[in-house]
């Protein structure tokens, strides 16, 4: 084997322990990656104990309450499949509103409501025009309305 | 093409041969951040869910793309210096380093300031696309320091290349967080399966942002590489010529 031969080897080989190192270090820390808990874990008891934890979901529509006067809020998250309440006393972010995809930092108390210290609203990769948006949301409501009529 | 390469990696060459590069890579790269610019802050539509602060895209995904970018050609230039012993690779290394670290620093600035009203937060620790791009940052700090701290080039490019080739492995991390693991930052929307989700009248500003930025680089990095070939073939005929012929 010539040198340079040699020398594209153990580069090689190298990267290749490298990135086998990171993916079972990535592996052991699986849990600790998850930036949130999903919401039916939340209900199946599946969450870290002892410790506050995010849970990440959207936001019920109708769903939000708050006190007047005040800035506590109320209001249900849902990964369409389960749902959970959730408590929170500050000020929310501007992307929060009714159908947002929200992370709320805290933990659970003992009514199994979600006592949040902290909402941040998440967004998603769509970016189009408020019309365009109105028209889809129409087509949407639409296109509904037609299921229901076929029934 | 053999033959082009060589003489491609002949450092008078080259040095000759960016000189006339860079203002084509100038001239195009400012003509597409003109067009981004003018199309993206006043006539590409608002968003419908964050109104005109999404437009920070415009400069936080170019600066991000080349961050990453810059450090793909860190590391594939490493590997070449290490394998076939090209000292012009190791140059282009050493080049790019502070500009991917600007790149990394402006992309971690503009998504702090647009997180802050749209997400709540100017920072989440416990988000995988911030803390690795913030590694990357790391990356880049280290790697300058160890080639400053090493005197003789020669050592300097061989222990830095190791470095940049070993943290080679964040660059995928980086890419794929957000599909990997459940995070606040959204999701890819440029390359996705159905193409982009995103309004055209938004796209093309954004795609001429990422060709303009990305021309721009390239020229910086071929002025850098310039003065880094400069520097390290001080003592050589070619050079000792040129300035002589430079003053004369």
């Amino acid at each position: 084997m010539k040198p340079r031969q040699q020398r594209m080897l153990a580069v090689g080989l190298a990267a290749l322990g490298v990135v086998i190192a990171a993916a079972f270090t990535l592996r052991a820390f699986q849990d600790n990656m998850m930036f949130y808990v999903e919401i039916s874990d939340v209900v199946q008891g599946n969450v870290p104990d002892e410790r506050k934890f995010r849970v990440g979901g959207l936001v019920v529509p109708n769903s939000i309450v708050r006190e007047s006067g005040e800035l506590a809020v109320k209001f249900t998250v849902t990964d369409t499949k389960n749902s959970l309440d959730v408590h929170y006393d500050g000020i929310l972010p501007d992307l929060f509103r009714e159908g947002q995809g929200i992370i709320a930092h805290g933990s659970l108390d003992e009514n199994g409501q979600f006592q949040a210290d902290t909402v941040l609203a998440k967004h998603d990769e769509k970016y189009m025009p408020p019309e365009v948006a109105d028209s889809l949301a129409k087509h949407a409501a639409e296109k509904e309305a037609a299921t229901v009529v076929d029934e | 093409m053999w033959k082009f390469l060589h003489k491609l990696a002949s450092p008078p060459h080259f040095y000759a041969l960016a000189a006339k590069m860079i203002p084509w890579f100038n001239i195009s790269g400012l003509l597409l951040i003109a067009y981004g610019t003018v199309a993206g802050l006043f006539f590409a539509p608002a968003d419908y869910q964050q109104g005109d602060a999404f437009r920070i895209i415009y400069a936080h995904v170019p600066a991000a793309y080349l961050s990453m970018m810059a450090y793909s050609i860190m590391a594939i230039s490493a590997g070449i210096g290490l394998i076939w012993r090209m000292k012009l690779a190791h140059a282009v290394a050493a080049a790019a380093a502070p500009l991917g670290a600007w790149f990394t620093f402006l992309a971690l600035a503009t998504g702090s300031i647009w997180g802050r009203p749209m997400w709540g937060t100017w920072w989440e620790w416990g988000d995988p696309r911030l803390t690795s791009e913030l590694i990357m940052l790391f990356l880049y700090f280290g790697y300058m320091s160890l080639r400053a701290a090493i005197d003789e080039t020669s050592k300097a490019d061989k222990a830095s290349a190791v470095l940049i080739l070993v943290g080679a492995v964040n660059v995928p991390i980086i890419h794929f967080s957000v599909e990997w693991w459940s995070s606040l930052h959204q999701g890819p929307t440029l390359i996705k399966e159905g193409g982009p989700a995103i309004e055209t009248a938004m796209l093309y500003p954004l795609l001429a942002m990422i060709l303009g930025f990305s021309l721009f680089f390239g020229a910086l990095l071929l002025a850098r590489v310039r003065t880094e070939v400069l520097h390290r073939e001080r003592r050589s005929r070619w050079v000792r010529n040129l300035v002589l012929t430079e003053s004369a």
